[in-house]
């Protein structure tokens, strides 16, 4: 089972993103975006970064890559494809996820940790979470709130779409103010309605060894590895 | 000679004896494009020629070193075949005039610097001075800097792990804007700007435009009235561009197609070249017909003066110029042979055919050094002198604390790093404000590196000489706290006009006092940069040496950061009690004075001090240490009590004034906490070392609280928090 990590010119969480799939075990490699072909790789991963610089709109170049074909092709088969943080702008560009992103209400980049609700279990990059669990992320984008009309959005709670949603600190559970760029719903990250493409905000990938201060993204580079392992066997 | 050429002397603002130098080394009148390869190529800024003696005194070998000043970049061995290449640059007259680009700019261009190296930018920081925070201008320039920061290194995806913030009205009228990068080598991967004999010399990256002509000579003069005009002189960043510049040039290096990089920066084409050419021992022919340009027209001047972004010049080794070629079109980028090696050592340049400028390289490369009379400004002697024993004893010290958290200098820089990705790379183990310096692992093995840059300008501006060495040993010791043992810095010197005696007083001054500290803390300069004319038309800038200082940790597991974590272990002071309120941020916040002298510094003590708390921390004994700076123990007790929210008990018993007490400042200071399980071990050991040292009290509950002879002191640690957060907040909301 091979993971391929698209990269596109601008992107910049490649390596590290490449760097938490080995640390659980899977195999992963980097696929330049002029790559034709995805044969052989059983999920994609869409890293975060500044594809194209952003000219024009976060991902919205992006989605013309000839690589994007192939992600599509992966998608529509049932194979796990996840973006996080510029992957997600680039997933919702290329609608292979529903909404879009937009500039955070603070008008500004914002990188900090946030706290996040697991709202599934039962996906291939979830199943090692409790229900309900909070995890603690780092959010690192300028373009992160998400929006979507009304009708979507009610398809979306319906389905039960929403995987990752903002949530107040464990020690301050009233609290306000935590969502940190407006984000209808709290809506961190979502799945088609398939379940097999996972777009989200926050940085998984930043939070998977005690000496960066946080492992709570583990779950979820391992969850991938366990639904592959089912996946192939 | 003066009345040969008096309009192009005039119009390039080459002084007539300079002039008259040119015209010996070449033997001729130059032509004009030669005239004006020379006022960039001897501009402060390229030349060094007022420093250049001066630096001359700094200490620049060590065990660690394996490439001093002189380069791209200074490195440094850090072991198990790992190197860190590091250098701190100046891009204040830019961002004076324009705050985002002048910023985004400085930060791509150090980034380059460091990658010319052969090594992976794995970190930025920076060194920001401005004038009144009240002034709105101020806001402007804070807001735009941040911005352009953040515009940069988010998108090309180095993290911004450190750096400081101070406002001093000394810079309402310039601003500094300094940005050091750290980068990630193999030690068999280092490259240097050589090139051999008539290889091609291959330019890579960004296209030629129009922008940024004349940046390093605007670097080199005094700022005007006519700022706004000097807009054409600040560069364009294009991050994106950098980011493939930068892919392109590692991938190069790495399969070992290239022999020799030179980052195109400061003077663009004509400083790269000539200086590469320089430093072979040979000479260069360059082609302008073949540079990539963005716009028809550009005149061969324009060709060699544009500071365009995004460029790189790279050597191909035999017989790889087309895998060089293959590579780079895989970005989309242009790889052109635009130059090629000669051995006779000039620097040729050919336009259509004809040769259009040549000039020795050696000329270029030497520009005439200048050494002169300094005498200090007699107000600022007049203010070291002043007496303040008379100074009134403090009505409110509860609220003092309060003020001094909320100062400009001292609160929260959240709302300034937020903005910078501080976690790209997966390699930042403290993150900001969680420690005294940034550490950052080294990925496969167990070792990383702590990066910390600092100075103050109070104590520079009072005292100069001590300012400096306050500089180097507060930097060296922020590393020492977090568990690193310092190994070499990079010095950003910022300072005023060097032709004039008190500014060249401080430069001298500057350079000494760095001299000092550098010989008794055993660090050597390995990179560094020189800002002159850093003065508006009513006040000269405060001398601003920032020193960034790299230490190693041998183990990542072996740190120390800021913030009390556990109830009921005990604090320890190194150091005296009793600070100093000679040029403290008490004295300008509370009583509206900069006076008196910085406290005196004991570098013998220093070494002593920062190898204990090293070693406590490499025990194993000590996972919390904090060294107590601007607004003395109280707000450095405070900044513990923050990160966690706990508080503390803790009990003075020094008999001095109370506001020198909790707010004076002194060097060689550090807080600790240690658990009762190594507190007699770790006493013992101060004790051995002969580094004064008392136990204060206990971490615990949500307040802090201090015991002073004659009173009882006591904030709830939310109060301190909410004073300490606010500032900033309101003007980068």
């Amino acid at each position: 089972m091979r993971v391929a990590v698209v990269q596109f010119p601008g992107s910049n969480c490649d390596q590290d993103t490449l760097w938490a799939l080995r640390l659980v075990g899977l195999q992963a490699e980097l696929v330049w975006h002029t790559e034709g072909s995805l044969e052989g790789f059983q999920a994609a991963i869409l890293p975060g970064g500044f594809s194209y610089g952003d000219y024009l709109r976060a991902g919205a170049l992006a989605k013309f890559s000839p690589v994007m074909q192939e992600v599509r092709r992966l998608a529509s088969r049932g194979y796990p494809v996840v973006g996080i943080c510029n992957g997600f702008q680039v997933l919702t560009e290329a609608g292979l996820l529903p909404g879009a992103l937009l500039a955070n209400t603070n008008l500004h980049f914002t990188c900090k940790e946030v706290f996040v609700r697991v709202e599934r279990i039962d996906l291939p990059f979830t199943s090692g979470y409790s229900p309900g669990q909070l995890l603690r992320l780092p959010i690192a984008h300028g373009e992160g709130r998400y929006y979507a009309d009304a009708e979507t959005l009610e398809r979306l709670e319906q389905n039960h779409q929403v995987v990752f949603r903002y949530a107040p600190p464990p020690s301050t559970p009233e609290a306000t103010g935590y969502n940190p760029n407006g984000s209808l719903h709290d809506i961190a990250g979502i799945v088609n309605e398939k379940g097999n493409v996972l777009g989200m905000m926050p940085h998984p990938e930043r939070a998977v060894e005690e000496v960066l201060g946080g492992t709570d993204g583990l779950g979820l580079f391992r969850s991938l590895k366990a639904a592959l392992e089912v996946l192939l066997a | 000679m003066q009345e040969t050429l008096p309009p192009l002397l005039q119009e390039t603002g080459i002084p007539p004896h300079e002039y008259r130098e040119i015209v010996r080394l070449l033997g001729r009148e130059p032509n004009r494009l030669e005239l004006y390869l020379f006022k960039v190529m001897w501009s402060e800024h390229c030349a060094y020629k007022n420093s250049r003696p001066l630096l001359r005194l700094l200490p620049k070998e060590g065990p660690a070193v394996l490439q001093g000043p002189g380069e791209n970049a200074g490195v440094v061995e850090i072991g198990e075949g790992w190197a860190v290449a590091f250098k701190i640059e100046s891009h204040n007259h830019p961002s004076a005039v324009e705050p985002v680009q002048g910023a985004a700019t400085g930060v791509g261009g150090i980034i380059r610097d460091i990658v010319a190296m052969g090594a992976r930018p794995i970190a930025l920081l920076n060194s920001l001075r401005f004038g009144r925070p009240e002034d709105p201008r101020t806001r402007y320039l804070l807001r735009g800097v941040v911005e352009g920061i953040a515009h940069y290194g988010n998108a090309i995806g180095v993290p911004t792990v450190g750096g400081e913030v101070y406002f001093h009205p000394g810079y309402q009228e310039n601003p500094l804007v300094n940005a050091m990068c750290v980068g990630l080598l193999r030690v068999e991967e280092l490259k240097r700007s050589r090139a051999s004999r008539a290889r091609p010399v291959y330019y890579v990256g960004s296209k030629t435009g129009r922008d940024g002509i004349g940046g390093a000579a605007f670097a080199s003069e005094e700022l005007s009235e006519e700022n706004e005009s000097k807009r054409p002189s600040v560069q364009v960043g294009d991050p994106f561009m950098g980011k493939l510049t930068l892919e392109v040039t590692l991938e190069a290096i790495r399969q070992g197609l290239v022999e020799g990089v030179q980052d195109m920066g400061a003077a663009g084409l004509t400083s790269s070249l000539s200086e590469m050419a320089h430093k072979s021992g040979l000479g260069l022919e360059l082609d302008l017909d073949r540079v990539p340009r963005r716009e028809p027209g550009m005149t061969p001047l324009e060709l060699m003066l544009s500071e365009s972004q995004e460029r790189m010049v790279l050597v191909p080794r035999p017989g790889k110029e087309k895998d060089l070629e293959a590579l780079a079109a895989r970005f989309g980028l242009d790889a052109v042979p635009v130059a090629h090696m000669i051995a006779e050592p000039v620097f040729r340049v050919v336009a259509g055919g004809e040769v259009v400028a040549e000039v020795p390289t050696q000329a270029l490369a030497e520009a005439p050094t200048y050494v002169r009379e300094g005498r200090e400004d007699p107000a600022i002697a007049q203010a070291r002198a002043q007496d303040l024993s008379g100074l009134p004893l403090p009505q409110d010290l509860q609220g003092a604390l309060l003020r001094l958290l909320a100062s400009p200098n001292l609160c929260s820089r959240a709302p300034v790093f937020e903005r910078y990705d501080h976690q790209v790379g997966t390699n930042t183990v403290l993150l900001p404000g969680k420690g005294d310096a940034a550490v950052l692992r080294i990925k496969g093995t167990r070792r990383a590196i702590a990066v910390k840059v600092d100075a103050n300008p109070r104590y520079c501006r009072l005292f100069p000489r001590l300012g400096a060495m306050h500089a180097l040993a507060e930097a060296a010791r922020n590393v020492s706290v977090v568990g690193a043992r310092p190994l070499a810095y990079t010095d950003g010197l910022n300072l005023g006009n060097p032709e004039t005696p008190e500014g060249y007083f401080e430069l001298s001054e500057t350079i000494h006092g760095l001299a000092e500290a550098s010989r008794a803390l055993g660090l050597p300069v390995v990179s560094g940069n020189v800002s002159l004319y850093n003065e508006g038309p009513n006040h000269r800038i405060p001398p601003t040496p920032m020193v960034g200082v790299v230490g190693l940790l041998e183990e990542v597991e072996r740190r120390a950061e800021l913030g009390f974590c556990k109830e009921g272990a005990f604090v320890v002071l190194i150091g005296p009690e009793e600070g100093h309120l000679g040029a403290s941020e008490y004295l300008w916040l509370e009583h509206g004075l900069e006076a008196g002298s910085p406290p005196p510094l004991e570098l013998a003590l220093e070494v002593r001090v920062q190898a204990a708390i090293r070693e406590l921390i490499g025990r194993g004994w000590v996972q919390t240490a904090h060294d107590v700076a601007e607004g003395g123990l109280a707000v450095a007790l405070t900044e513990m009590c923050l990160p966690y929210g706990l508080g503390a008990t803790v009990e003075l018993r020094s008999p001095a004034r109370p506001d020198a007490l909790l707010f004076g400042e002194a060097p060689s200071r550090v807080l600790f906490t240690v658990d009762q399980a190594y507190l007699q071990a770790s006493a013992e050991y101060l004790e051995g070392l002969g580094v004064p040292y008392r136990i204060l009290g206990q971490v615990g509950g949500d307040r802090l609280t201090i015991l002073l002879p004659k009173a009882r002191l006591e904030w709830s640690v939310d109060d301190l928090r909410r004073a300490w957060e606010a500032p900033l907040r309101e003007v980068l909301p």
